[in-house]
C-alpha cells in the first residue's frame, strides 16, 4: 500500500490528502447531525424529528444547507467587518488542522507526525481565537459576553485535557498518534492479549477527564454557556446568519467528530483491531485491508463516543460560569495530576 | 437547613459587596444589558434592564407594559357573559382559572350560587388548568437552565390535559365555559374515566421531571441558594402562590377562604418549603402538580349528580354593588374587584393578577447575582406575560 | 460535588424515552398524513343553519369583537290559511363571520334562540389571504354537514340539557 502511494506523484498525493481530509471532517459532521441531532434527540423527546425530506428525513441535512445558503448574509452595521467575516473560517480551519494528524489506518493517514498529540492539542485552541473574534467583532453585548465566556472556558479546559492525555503519552512512550494506536493493539494486559491493551482500561480516569474536557471544548451542554440560548440568545453566534452561521454549525459538529476520533485513538485503540487476532506483531505486519477497515472501525468508535457526548447534551442542564471554572481548577486538574503521578509510578514499577 | 442559612447570608454579603464596589473601589464602566423585550428567557415581551459589572448584576429593573391589552377598561364596554371570553386571555396557560373568580364575583353580587355539580366540575377544571400551566413551567425550567429535553416532555404530557379541557369545554386554551350561575354544559360521557387515566400519566410525568431535572446535581447547584427570598420580604412585596409558600408561608387561598367551590370537600395538603430559594420554588410547584392530580381524582370520586345551572334570567343584569373575589390561581392570588351599577356590564373591574406582584421583587432579588442567575430566578419566579401586563 | 446517582438517573430517563419511542412509536402525529380527530365539542368553526335564522341580530350584538355581519329584509309570504293575511317574514340577505376577528368564544352559538348556529370541530380552513377568512352564508351553510351530534353526557348529569 505504501509502495502504491509513493508511486503517485506528489501533487496526486496532495489531492488525495485534501480529499481525505475533507471527507474525514464533513462526513462525520453530517452523520452526527443526522443521527444524533435530528434523530436521537427527537427520539429522546418522544418525537420523530424530520420525516419529510427523503426517507426518514435523511435528505433534511441538504435541505438545511440549501436553506442557509439562500439566506441573506447579514452583518451588524457597527461590526468589525473583516474580523466578523473571517471568524467562522478560523473556527472551521482549526477542525481541518486537527484532522491532519489523526491516523485512520496503517497507511491511511494525512501526515504521520512525531509530536502528533502535542500538535493536536495546540491546534485545537485555535478555535478559541475564532470564537473570540466572532464575539468581539459582532458589536453585540450578548456576543461579547459569549465570546469572553468561551475564552475563559476553553482555556480552563485545555489544561485538564492536556494533563489527561499526558497519562496516555507516558504509557505509550510516544507522542505519535500512530504509535499510540500500535502500542494499544500490540499490547497485552498482564500477558493476556485478547483485546490488546486499550488505554480505556488503564487510563480510565484520564478517559473520563478527557471526555469532560471535550464536552467543554465543544461547548456542549452542560458546558454550553458561551452559546446559552436562554441567557445570551446565541452567544457569539447571535449576529451570524446564512452561510457564516452554517460554517459555525459545521465547525461545531465536525469538531465533535474529530475530537471523538482523537479520543478513540488515544483511549479505544483507534483504527486497529488487537494484533494478536491475526498474528501481527507490529505495524509492518498489518494487512492492507486495514486501510479500508480501519476508517470504518474509527467511524464506529467515533459514533459511539459522540453518542455519549450528545446523550449528555440532551439530558443535562448547564453549569454557571463560575461553577464551571471551579470544576475545572479544583477537581479536574488535581485529579488529572494525580493520574499522571500514578501512571508514571506504575510505568516505572512495571 | 444550616447550609441554606449560610448561603442566604453569602448572597446578602455578595449583594452588599456589589454595592460597595461601585461606590468605593476603582470605578470601572459597567455595561447596561437589555434583556428583552425580545429574549428567549422572558416568555414574551418583558424587558429587564440590567447594569452589569462583568457578569455580576449591579442593579436590574423590570420594565413591563409591552403587551398591555387594557382588559380592565375593555370589560367596561362588555356585558357580563362577554367578559369571561376576554379574561381567559390573561394567564393564557391556565385560562379556565381566570374565569372563575370573575364569575364568582358576579354570582356574589347576584346572590346566587352554582349547584353542587357545577362547583365540583369548576374545581376539577380549575385544577386541570393548574396542572396544564405548571407542567409547562416544569418543562420550561429545563430550557431556561439549558436542558432541552424536559420541555418536550412537558408539551407531550400537557397535551393530554388540554385534550381533557377541550373535550369538556370545547376550547383548548380559552374554554369560556363558566356561566353566571353554573356551567355551559355538563361533562361528556367517558370524560371521568379519561381524566383518571390522564392524572396517572401526569404523576408519571412529575416523576420523570424529578428524575431528569430535580435530582440532577447540576440543577441543584444552579438553583440552591440562588434568589433567596426571606419570609418577611416575600410578604412585603405581596408575593403569592408557590413563590410565597416556598418562603415558608403556609398560605393557600384554596384552603384559607370559603368559596362556593369544592376544595374544602376533599382532603389535600398545602406544600411549603423553608428555603425560599429557586429550588424551593420549583420544588413546591412540582409537589403542587402532584397534589392537584390527587385533588382531581378525589373530586371525581365524590362528583355529585344534578343540574349544572341554576335559574338565571336570560339577559343578565347584575344588581348594584361591589364584590371582591380572589382565588389561588396557578401563578398565585388572582382576584377581581367588580363594581356594578345594575347594567348589563360591569361599571369598573380591577384585576389583581399574581405575576405582576411576583415580579415586582425582581429589582431587590437580582442585586449582586450573576447573569445566568437572572434567568434562573426569573424562571423560578414563574410569570406569564399576559398576567403581568393584562 | 456531583454525586453520581442523580446525573445517571437523568441519562436513564432520556435513554428510556428513546427506547420507548423506537419500540412504541412517537407521541407526535405526522400531521398532513395522519390527522387527529378533535373532540366532538371542539370549537373549530361555526356552521349556519340558514332556514332557522330569523336575522334577529342577537348573535351579532352579543359578539365580543363584533365579527358577525347580518343584513336582512322583511318579505311578505303567502298566508298560511287560504284567505288569511300575508305574513311578514325576515329574509336573510347576508350572514358573514370574519374568522380573522373571531375569538372562538361561542357566545353567538349560545345566545341564538332559534338554533341556527352550531359548532363544528372542523379546523382546516386557513387561507393565504386574510380577506378569505370572511365566510359568507353559503360557506357557513356548507359547514353544517360537519356538525356532529351532541355527545352523551356523563353519569349523574341532568338529562334535560339543551341542544
Amino acid at each position: 500500500m505504501y509502495a502504491l502511494l509513493s508511486s503517485i506523484p506528489y501533487w496526486g498525493q496532495t489531492i488525495l490528502r485534501l480529499l481525505g481530509g475533507s471527507v474525514a471532517v464533513l462526513l462525520p459532521a453530517g452523520t452526527i447531525v443526522y443521527l444524533f441531532l435530528f434523530k436521537m434527540m427527537s427520539f429522546m423527546q418522544s418525537r420523530l424529528g424530520p420525516m419529510e425530506a427523503g426517507p426518514y428525513g435523511s435528505m433534511q441535512l441538504f435541505a438545511e444547507v440549501g436553506k442557509w445558503l439562500q439566506k441573506e448574509d447579514l452583518m451588524p452595521e457597527r461590526a468589525d467587518k473583516f474580523v466578523f467575516k473571517i471568524a467562522p473560517l478560523v473556527v472551521l480551519s482549526s477542525t481541518f488542522l486537527l484532522v491532519v494528524v489523526v491516523p485512520f489506518g496503517p497507511d491511511a493517514w494525512i501526515t504521520n507526525f512525531e509530536a502528533g498529540v502535542f500538535y493536536a492539542l495546540a491546534v485545537s485552541s485555535v478555535s478559541v481565537l475564532g470564537i473570540l473574534m466572532a464575539g468581539w467583532s459582532s458589536a453585540n453585548k450578548y456576543s461579547l459576553l459569549g465570546g469572553l465566556r468561551a475564552a475563559g472556558q476553553l482555556i480552563a479546559y485545555e489544561l485538564p485535557m492536556i494533563l489527561a492525555v499526558v497519562g496516555v503519552v507516558i504509557q505509550a512512550g510516544s507522542m505519535n498518534l500512530q504509535n499510540i494506536v500500535v502500542a494499544q493493539n500490540a499490547g497485552s494486559i498482564f500477558g493476556w492479549d485478547g483485546v490488546g491493551n486499550p488505554y480505556l482500561l488503564t487510563q480510565f480516569i484520564g478517559f473520563i477527564i478527557f471526555m469532560i474536557a471535550v464536552q467543554a471544548e465543544l461547548t456542549q451542554t452542560p458546558f454550553d454557556m458561551p452559546i446559552a440560548e436562554s441567557e445570551l440568545v446565541s452567544g457569539y453566534m447571535t449576529e451570524y446568519s446564512g452561510f457564516r452561521f452554517l460554517i459555525f454549525f459545521i465547525g461545531e459538529f465536525a469538531t465533535a467528530g474529530v475530537f471523538a476520533f482523537i479520543a478513540s485513538v488515544l483511549f479505544l485503540g483507534g483504527w486497529g483491531v488487537p494484533f494478536s487476532w491475526f498474528g501481527w506483531t507490529g505495524i509492518n505486519d498489518v494487512d492492507n485491508w486495514m486501510n479500508v477497515g480501519g476508517p470504518l472501525i474509527m467511524l464506529t468508535k467515533m459514533l459511539g463516543l459522540v453518542f455519549i457526548i450528545m446523550w449528555v447534551r440532551f439530558s443535562y442542564p448547564r453549569f454557571r460560569e463560575d461553577q464551571l471554572q471551579r470544576f475545572a481548577w479544583k477537581i479536574l486538574i488535581p485529579v488529572s495530576l494525580v493520574n499522571i503521578v500514578a501512571t508514571s509510578v506504575l510505568k516505572v514499577a512495571f | 437547613m444550616t447550609l441554606i442559612g449560610d448561603r442566604q447570608q453569602l448572597a446578602y454579603i455578595a449583594s452588599q459587596a456589589a454595592d460597595a464596589r461601585v461606590n468605593v473601589e476603582l470605578e470601572t464602566e459597567g455595561m447596561t444589558l437589555n434583556i428583552g423585550p425580545q429574549h428567549p428567557a422572558t416568555h414574551g415581551t418583558l424587558r429587564i434592564i440590567a447594569r452589569l459589572d462583568g457578569e455580576q448584576v449591579l442593579w436590574a429593573e423590570p420594565s413591563c407594559g409591552y403587551m398591555h391589552r387594557g382588559y380592565e377598561k375593555l370589560t367596561e364596554v362588555r356585558t357580563f357573559p362577554q367578559v369571561t371570553a376576554l379574561v381567559n386571555r390573561i394567564d393564557w396557560l391556565g385560562s379556565f382559572a381566570n374565569e372563575v373568580p370573575f364569575i364568582l364575583a358576579a354570582e356574589q353580587l347576584m346572590e346566587i350560587e352554582a349547584p353542587p355539580r357545577a362547583q365540583w366540575i369548576r374545581t376539577i377544571l380549575f385544577e386541570l388548568s393548574r396542572i396544564a400551566n405548571v407542567s409547562l413551567f416544569l418543562g420550561d425550567l429545563g430550557v431556561q437552565l439549558g436542558a432541552i429535553t424536559p420541555v418536550f416532555f412537558a408539551f407531550r404530557d400537557r397535551e393530554y390535559v388540554l385534550n381533557l379541557i377541550e373535550g369538556a369545554t370545547g376550547g383548548r386554551f380559552h374554554p369560556n365555559f363558566d356561566r353566571i350561575g353554573g356551567l355551559k354544559d355538563d361533562l361528556p360521557a367517558g370524560w371521568v374515566d379519561e381524566t383518571r387515566a390522564v392524572m396517572k400519566k401526569m404523576r408519571k410525568f412529575c416523576d420523570e421531571i424529578e428524575n431528569l431535572l430535580f435530582g440532577n446535581e447540576i440543577f441543584e447547584s444552579r438553583t440552591r441558594g440562588i434568589g433567596v427570598i426571606p419570609r418577611d420580604v416575600a410578604l412585603q412585596y405581596g408575593m403569592s402562590g408557590a413563590n410565597l409558600r416556598a418562603s415558608g408561608v403556609d398560605w393557600d387561598l384554596r384552603r384559607d377562604q370559603s368559596l362556593p367551590m369544592a376544595w374544602d370537600k376533599v382532603d389535600w395538603k398545602v406544600w411549603t418549603h423553608l428555603d425560599g430559594d429557586s429550588y424551593a420554588r420549583c420544588w413546591v410547584r412540582l409537589q403542587e402538580t402532584r397534589e392537584s392530580t390527587l385533588i382531581v381524582e378525589r373530586l371525581l370520586d365524590t362528583l355529585p349528580s344534578g343540574p349544572v345551572m341554576t335559574k338565571v334570567p336570560r339577559i343578565i343584569k347584575v344588581p348594584e354593588g361591589e364584590a371582591w373575589v380572589s382565588t389561588e390561581n396557578p401563578l398565585g392570588e388572582m382576584g377581581y374587584y367588580v363594581v356594578s351599577k345594575g347594567d348589563l356590564g360591569p361599571f369598573r373591574v380591577k384585576i389583581r393578577s399574581a405575576s405582576f406582584n411576583n415580579i415586582s421583587i425582581v429589582p431587590w432579588l437580582l442585586k449582586g447575582v450573576y447573569v445566568p442567575d437572572i434567568i434562573t430566578i426569573l424562571a423560578s419566579l414563574y410569570f406569564i406575560l399576559g398576567d403581568i401586563d393584562r | 460535588m456531583p454525586k453520581v446517582p442523580g446525573l445517571f438517573k437523568g441519562l436513564g430517563v432520556t435513554f428510556g424515552t428513546m427506547v420507548e419511542t423506537i419500540t412504541h412509536g412517537a407521541n407526535t402525529v405526522q400531521y398532513p398524513h395522519v390527522k387527529e380527530a378533535p373532540p366532538v365539542r371542539a370549537r373549530g368553526v361555526i356552521a349556519l343553519h340558514e332556514g332557522n335564522c330569523t336575522s334577529c341580530m342577537l348573535c351579532a350584538r352579543s359578539c365580543p369583537d363584533w365579527c358577525i355581519y347580518i343584513e336582512g329584509h322583511k318579505e311578505l309570504a303567502p298566508p298560511r290559511r287560504a284567505g288569511g293575511k300575508p305574513r311578514a317574514v325576515n329574509k336573510l340577505d347576508r350572514f358573514d363571520i370574519d374568522y380573522a376577528l373571531c375569538m372562538y368564544c361561542g357566545i353567538c352559538v349560545d345566545v341564538c334562540p332559534f338554533d341556527a348556529l352550531f359548532w363544528s370541530p372542523e379546523y382546516e380552513y386557513s387561507e393565504p389571504r386574510i380577506a378569505d377568512l370572511l365566510h359568507d352564508k353559503s360557506k357557513l351553510g356548507e359547514w353544517m354537514e360537519t356538525v356532529p351530534a351532541a355527545p352523551e353526557l356523563e353519569v349523574g348529569a341532568d338529562k334535560k340539557g339543551k341542544k
